[in-house]
């Protein structure tokens, strides 16, 4: 099973041709995480690992709530607590389900250089068909919220999949299934722009002045968004304000591939054309200094 | 015309010199395919993706260790001198095929030089990043930010390892006479008076002819 919707692949890593993409009509979906909703039950996490039927490592407890502390090979959503003070005096206890945010620039298939390792749908999501990964770890670099993870077991890459084989067939992923306090939403990225939006306003109305909606466009937005108390520092939740791929990553996997690889074959090309137009160094035969060249 | 043969390499020396040329061959090959999805396919010669990726790192550092050997032996005798700026001003005249100008060199001319420190260099710069991305040994000691500039200075400093090899291939078949001194050692005293005359004089000085 290479993937489930093979003809609405619109990127696919270390490909320089066309991608299956006859079937584009799905609209663009989307993930909204109100974090003014989680109560941090961790049923998302649960769901996770029972659809995708994972199971971490008994871990050991490292003082707070987050169980396990960081998302692994097999822990593909985490719950996140933060105890903050946003304004002095004032303890606000953030709790963040972290996961793959699915760019729609992402940077994880941009570095990989595995071909057809990551594809992007049209539907948005960003998926490691890990068949073809390689293990090199490159993903790791070229993401922006440090989330694939390599496994010691098979030196592959994994990651939340926004459960592509539900939504393929109509499901919605298994978290926002089974949310039970409904923090997280899923549908069109239209209208859950709108509804995260909306629930922005709703927030602000009650005190929250910076709530807002983390779409962030330096990765040319999200398809995992989140509702925040405080977007304006979502560095609060350990999210980076103004996420992009990393110039060093744009910079290796843009310019420098198609530069590289012409001066490589242009340094082959123009020594061959040397050798034919000069031609070599040798011991020249005292005979031919006196012969005439006739033109 | 003189009928004798001058000894440029050791055995060992040529040996090792091949050695090298052979790890270059193939980390060069296994670390383009990950470089441009059109040269993916190289990754066919050793196995496929996952054993490309394996491999890559040891050969890269046998080509690395090889090189040591041969840095250690030779890198006095290629440090840059005033002669060697003499030589590269006359280098163009030279690349249009007039030899006649050139200023008598040594063991090595100022284009061997370069192309020395350029591989020395360069194979520094390949060794250190590519331990700071090997995994999964070594990756998990560096932070991500630190890797990215790893992995972008690795794949500059490969592609002026393979211009360097490229120049360094071509000059061999350029200049006649050239590659017997990599596969048999010697050098006819001929070439040795044409194209490195101070060396051929110090050669022959030393031995007392």
């Amino acid at each position: 099973m290479a993937s489930l919707q093979s003809l609405d692949v619109v990127a696919r890593s270390a490909t320089t041709t066309p991608t299956p993409q006859v079937r584009t009509s799905a609209p663009a979906l989307a993930k909204l995480i109100d974090e003014s909703k989680c109560i941090g039950c961790k049923a998302c996490q649960v769901a996770c690992m029972n659809w995708n039927d994972l199971r971490d490592e008994v871990g050991t407890n490292i003082g707070v709530y987050d169980n396990p502390a960081d998302l692994t090979p097999t822990s593909w959503t985490v719950m996140k607590f933060f105890e903050v003070e946003p304004t002095e005096g004032s303890l606000e206890w953030l709790i963040r389900k972290d996961g793959c945010m699915h760019c729609e620039d992402p940077g994880c298939l941009k570095a990989c250089p595995s071909p057809g390792a990551i594809v992007k749908y049209s539907n948005g999501i960003v998926d490691f068909i890990s068949e073809n990964c390689i293990g090199c770890g490159y993903c790791v670099k070229g993401c922006p919220f440090d989330v694939p993870r390599i496994s010691q077991k098979d030196n592959k890459a994994y990651k939340c999949t926004l459960c592509s084989d539900r939504v393929g067939v109509g499901l919605e992923p298994a978290c926002v299934k089974t949310c039970p306090t409904g923090a997280i939403s899923f549908g069109t990225k239209d209208d859950m722009v709108a509804y995260g939006e909306k629930r922005s306003g709703e927030l602000k109305e009650r005190g929250f002045q910076n709530a807002g909606l983390y779409n962030p466009q330096g990765v040319g937005g999200t398809h995992v968004m989140y509702v925040m108390k405080h977007a304006d520092r979502p560095e609060l939740v350990d999210l980076p304000k103004d996420p992009t791929i990393s110039p060093f990553v744009s910079l290796w996997k843009g310019v420098a591939k198609p530069l590289a690889v012409a001066a490589v074959l242009g340094a082959a090309v123009a020594g061959f054309f040397h050798y034919m137009k000069v031609g070599p160094v040798e011991e020249k035969d005292p005979a031919d200094e006196d012969r005439e060249v006739v033109k | 015309m003189s009928k004798r043969l001058i000894q440029r390499y050791r055995d060992g020396d040529r040996m090792n010199h091949w050695f090298i040329a052979l790890m270059f061959f193939l980390a060069a090959l296994s670390g383009l395919a990950f470089f441009h999805p059109s040269l993916f396919f190289f990754t066919h010669l050793f196995g496929g993706g996952q054993w490309t990726r394996i491999l890559h790192p040891f050969l890269g550092l046998l080509m690395v260790l090889g090189f040591l050997l041969f840095f250690i032996k030779i890198w006095r005798e290629n440090l840059i001198t005033d002669a060697d700026r003499q030589w590269m001003k006359h280098a163009g005249r030279m690349l249009q095929g007039d030899k006649a100008g050139m200023p008598p060199v040594g063991k090595y001319n100022a284009g061997q030089k370069f192309v020395f420190w350029a591989m020395a260099l360069s194979l520094l710069v390949l060794v250190v990043t590519g331990f700071m991305f090997w995994r999964p040994w070594f990756a998990p000691f560096f932070s991500i930010p630190l890797m990215r500039i790893a992995v972008l200075l690795h794949a500059v400093s490969a592609v002026v390892l393979v211009l360097s090899v490229i120049v360094h291939v071509y000059a061999a078949i350029w200049v006649k006479g050239t590659v017997r001194a990599m596969t048999r050692g010697t050098v006819t005293e001929n070439w040795a008076r044409l194209n490195h005359p101070l060396w051929h004089d110090e050669v022959m000085h030393r031995k007392g002819r």
